[in-house]
């Protein structure tokens, strides 16, 4: 028998039993499934160069993506904010979605509401529904805002957002004053880093708009999308601070998404104050970390007199330079000697482990600002990037990275994929292998199939736990990366070396 | 349940009502009860629309289509036809398990294979693109014993005719094409995703495949409803052979397209979920007179009463095989409970889970001491309700389609010493200081089925309930 009390064995263990083996054996009989050999043949066809030009060749079938839609930023956007309640109009399948993938990666709960879009909504409209939904939502859970963004469903029958709101002020289901910002963020359109530009903008607009703006010298930050907000946020904050610079985070998740369990639950914590939020408009910039996360948010800035800049997910040095030279510069504050030698410190590790890193092969996966700023670290440890994948990165984005790539002699067989998949990634990592790949979860099947070792460092990431509480931007996340990196090589290495015994060294 | 503290109970339903808008507590009202004894069903409403922003924890009929009924056959390609969120959100999240094969090349079960959708699809109709992708499957994935095309929101909104599309394909490819109409819109949640997933399944293989020529026995059952979450068909069937029968097919828990197609030959069909696979057993005995049974694989207490209930439909020989059975598993099952019964002996249990687990978990928590206290379902029917009162306990509290904001006033109250519910629930509940397990995934654990699965089941509890943490969320200087 394969189970004992003494000795549990769960699913990790208990079907590699031999009574197990035998089962699966019978059940074989049943399956009526392809035979060993063309299972063979086509598992050894899928690494072929043959195969790999079939994948890159599609055009209507999308395989293992890595992008999430677009009301998935909007809620992550939303929740940033201070006691403001996440509201989807549309079906409610697609909340229950979000909130799960965002509780999957944070370890942390994900309030947001739906409004039960069903059947006779989609044929009379769903203005009953968000009238409804927006009466309950006030009344329960007590929010000083509600972002509504749209599924699907509301988009596709066009439900008209803006007559619905001021229905339901008119019947009393929100005060009239109350803020109810409404993005568009349709599954259909972008990604889940334009879903989360929409809902900013539109959170700024709702306190921006019509007002007067009296300029000061306050700087807003847009953090963007960013699976590792928590640790970031903070991490910006805490830089911000060393500065000495006045500054509103435009949506910091940091605090919903690393709550305590001190037996209280708080759907809603921490989060930019809605008073700052009306007082950014009188900000001397607008500073965006994710470019591809804040376009139509930049805009709105500049249209309201603001200076602008942005950034692509700044990792290491020379982003984190040019982004504390570009604080300098709008705040006319010089950059503190305390980060300064922060920076010396990141300078000293990526020196003592240079040797390491020197020469190493990547390819890289995710966002396109997290592949963008990924990219410039790697080459800046001397390291090789060989496929730089965005799903949701376009041509822009893709003439960036090349021009990036050309600068440095490390970036010379670097190849630039945008809009492709990770099957395509597959086959592109079995004909031109790198050493390493960096990306999120979804990369584990990459790993296991093509035996590449995979860092996590990129949203969602479901089968680690925690790391998404520590900081990847500025010198000290630089040194977090860093040191990723680094234990998988080594770790990697180890595995090996034991294999013979030679090499297997205590001192590395 | 003295009577007193069923009225404490029927105060705290009155209290968390008095919050709601009074439209919605009059609606919301409806959905919670304290159930009485003798009763015959658990007094609550159910299978209605959920009430907008009140925060349902209930999916889609795209959820309990692809993510439940279809996705789990490992031998088909499962297009979530549409944009690209509905697919990404539910890849990989049910651990449906699959033997003896290589993923990408003979099952998809672990990949998201999507259209992802764009405006000009919107525009212009996806039927077109539905037909490319098709050819790429065909292309990528040559291996594949079929494609279900599992419709999101804007497929049937703009009036898109996959069925024509997966139609002629399927003659051409002389393929299994099916159309799946599961748009997250149609119904009020999951169950009806189930219904038509179900009807699809009749439709596109149960009845083409019926005349198909099956080496059948008398012994043969099929496991109906088990979709091998952490590998809990195998343990399910692992006790079913052992008695003596064939189990000639698993749905769709790591099932094959050839496990469906011989399912009308089964003697008896075994439906471990009643809610998400009753309506292809109804089919099936109607149209072939297969008979099923409901039996319940958790605890040793229910897996014993299940065996000899299934054994009751054959000879002596499978009779004796189930005694042989239980005798076998006894010992081991009695060291599971003698190990974890004195660890969590008087717990109370507060579920909130969907199928069948809200009453099917509850004598496996007995068995170890425990008592579930209250349960409800997300997307039960009346007669999901019905079969709750022969397993639950007098005065248990009982919840139908429980919104966030009931869910946590009710352990607030009740302060439960373990809850069992979903991932959504998971991390708010520990924050109260209270333990959690989720009871769809298993927590990323399993088996529970069976007598290997209870082992499992016994251990996770007690790993769960008794782990040194829960004693340290008040600080010593604040603890009063």
């Amino acid at each position: 028998m394969p189970q004992s009390a003494e000795r549990i064995k769960d699913h990790a263990t208990l079907f590699n039993e031999p009574e197990y083996r035998a089962l699966f054996e019978r059940k074989k009989a049943f399956e009526c499934g392809a035979t060993a050999e063309e299972v063979a043949k086509q598992a050894e066809y899928i690494n072929s160069w043959e195969y790999r030009e079939k994948n890159l060749a599609r055009e209507a079938l999308t395989v293992n993506p890595a992008k999430a839609c677009q009301p998935l930023g909007a809620v992550f956007a939303a929740v940033g904010f201070e006691r403001t309640l996440a509201f989807n109009h549309g079906s409610q399948g697609c909340t229950a979605y979000f909130r799960s993938h965002l509780a999957r990666h944070f370890k942390e709960p994900c309030a947001a509401v739906s409004t039960s879009m069903t059947e006779d909504a989609a044929v009379f409209g769903g203005m009953q529904n968000l009238v409804d939904g927006l009466s309950n939502a006030y009344t329960v859970y007590k929010p000083n805002m509600i972002a509504i963004s749209t599924t699907c469903i509301a988009e596709v029958i066009g439900d008209d957002l803006t007559s619905f709101i001021q229905k339901a002020r008119r019947d009393g289901s929100i005060p009239e004053n109350f803020p109810a910002p409404q993005a568009h963020t349709p599954s259909f359109v972008g990604s889940h880093v334009t879903g989360y530009d929409a809902m900013v903008k539109s959170v700024l607009n709702t306190f921006w708009e019509g007002k007067t703006r009296e300029p000061n010298a306050r700087i807003n930050i847009v953090p963007g999308f960013d699976g590792f907000a928590v640790g970031n946020n903070r991490e910006l904050k805490r830089m911000l601070a060393e500065f000495g610079i006045d500054y509103t985070l435009i949506s910091d998740a940091s605090d919903v998404f690393d709550t305590p369990t001190d037996g209280t639950y708080r759907m809603f914590d921490g989060g930019t104050s809605l008073e700052a939020v009306a007082e950014a408009l009188n900000s001397k910039a607008t500073v965006a970390m994710q470019k591809y996360c804040s376009e139509k948010t930049l805009e709105l800035a500049a249209a309201v007199g603001q200076e602008t800049a942005s950034f692509h997910y700044p990792l290491g040095i020379g982003a984190t330079d040019d982004l504390l030279m570009k604080l300098s510069a709008l705040s006319g504050k010089p950059i503190p000697a305390s980060l300064e030698k922060e920076r010396g410190r990141l300078v000293d590790a990526m020196a003592d482990s240079s040797a390491w890193l020197h020469g190493k092969t990547y390819s890289v996966f995710g966002d396109p600002d997290f592949v963008y700023g990924m990219t410039r670290f790697l080459l800046e440890m001397g390291a090789e990037p060989i496929h730089l994948l965005s799903t949701n990165g376009g041509r822009e984005w893709e003439a960036e990275m090349k021009t990036l790539l050309a600068a440095s002699p490390y970036g010379a067989r670097a190849q630039v994929w945008p809009g492709k998949d990770l099957w395509a990634m597959r086959s592109l990592l079995a004909t031109e292998p790198s050493e390493f790949l960096i990306g999120s979860s979804y990369g584990k099947y990459l790993e296991r199939d093509l035996g590449i070792p995979l860092i996590r460092l990129a949203f969602p990431i479901f089968d680690r736990h925690h790391h998404h509480r520590f900081p990847t931007w500025g010198y000290s996340g630089g040194l977090r990366v860093m040191i990723a990196i680094l234990d998988k090589i080594l770790d990697v290495l180890d595995v090996e070396t034991a294999k013979t015994g030679i090499s297997f060294d205590l001192v590395r | 349940m003295d009577v007193e503290a069923k009225a404490a109970r029927k105060a705290l339903i009155a209290d968390v009502l008095s919050e709601y808008p009074p439209k919605t507590a009059k609606k919301r009202g409806k959905h919670l009860n304290v159930f009485e004894e003798g009763d015959t069903d658990c007094g609550v409403k159910s299978n209605i629309k959920s009430v907008p922003g009140v925060m349902t924890v209930r999916g889609c009929a795209y959820a309990g289509a692809k993510g439940v009924v279809w996705g789990p056959i490992k031998d088909v390609v499962h297009v979530s036809h549409g944009p690209v969120g509905c697919g990404q959100y539910s890849w990989g999240q049910r651990r449906n398990y699959v033997s003896g094969a290589v993923t990408g090349v003979n099952s998809w079960v672990a990949m998201q294979v999507t259209s992802d959708y764009q405006e000009k699809d919107i525009v212009f109709g996806g039927d077109k693109k539905l037909d490319k992708v098709i050819d790429e499957i065909e292309s990528m994935f040559p291996l594949n014993h079929g494609i279900s095309v599992m419709s999101e929101c804007p497929v049937g909104l703009i009036g898109d005719d996959i069925e024509a599309v997966a139609k002629r394909r399927s003659a051409q490819l002389g393929k299994l094409i099916a159309p799946v109409r599961c748009e997250g819109f149609r119904g009020v949640s999951q169950s009806l995703g189930h219904h038509i997933a179900n009807d699809v399944m009749r439709d596109h293989i149960v009845d083409k495949s019926a005349g198909k020529e099956f080496d059948g026995t008398p012994y043969d059952v099929l496991i109906v409803g088990d979709y091998n979450i952490g590998g809990d068909a195998w343990a399910s069937r692992m006790l079913i052979e052992e008695m003596g029968l064939r189990v000639i097919g698993q749905w769709s828990g790591d099932a094959s397209v050839a496990e469906v197609e011989h399912g009308v030959h089964a003697k008896l069909n075994l439906i471990h979920c009643y809610r998400s696979m009753n309506y292809i057993c109804r089919h099936m005995e109607e149209k072939y007179g297969v008979p099923w049974l409901e039996f319940n694989f958790f605890g040793p207490t229910r897996i014993a009463r299940s065996l000899r209930a299934i054994a009751e439909h054959f000879d002596d020989r499978i009779k004796e095989g189930a005694e042989r059975v239980i005798a076998k598993y006894a010992p081991m099952a009695d060291a599971v409970i003698a190990k974890y019964r004195p660890r969590l002996e008087g717990k109370k249990i507060m579920l909130y889970v969907g199928g069948l687990r809200p009453r099917h978990v509850t004598d496996a928590y007995g068995d170890l001491g425990m008592e579930v206290t209250a349960t409800g379902y997300e997307f039960a029917h009346a007669d999901d309700y019905q079969r709750t009162t022969k397993y639950i306990k007098d005065g248990t509290l009982v919840y139908d389609d429980a919104s966030e904001f009931e869910l946590e006033k009710f352990i607030q109250s009740i302060k439960p010493d373990l809850v069992g519910s979903g991932i959504k629930e998971k991390y708010g509940t520990q924050k109260l200081g209270v333990p959690f397990r989720q009871m769809h995934s298993w927590d990323y654990s399993g088996p529970y089925h069976g007598y290997d699965g209870f082992a499992v089941f016994a251990r996770d509890m007690d790993l769960a309930i008794n782990n040194p943490v829960w004693g340290m969320h008040k600080a010593p200087w604040k603890a009063a």
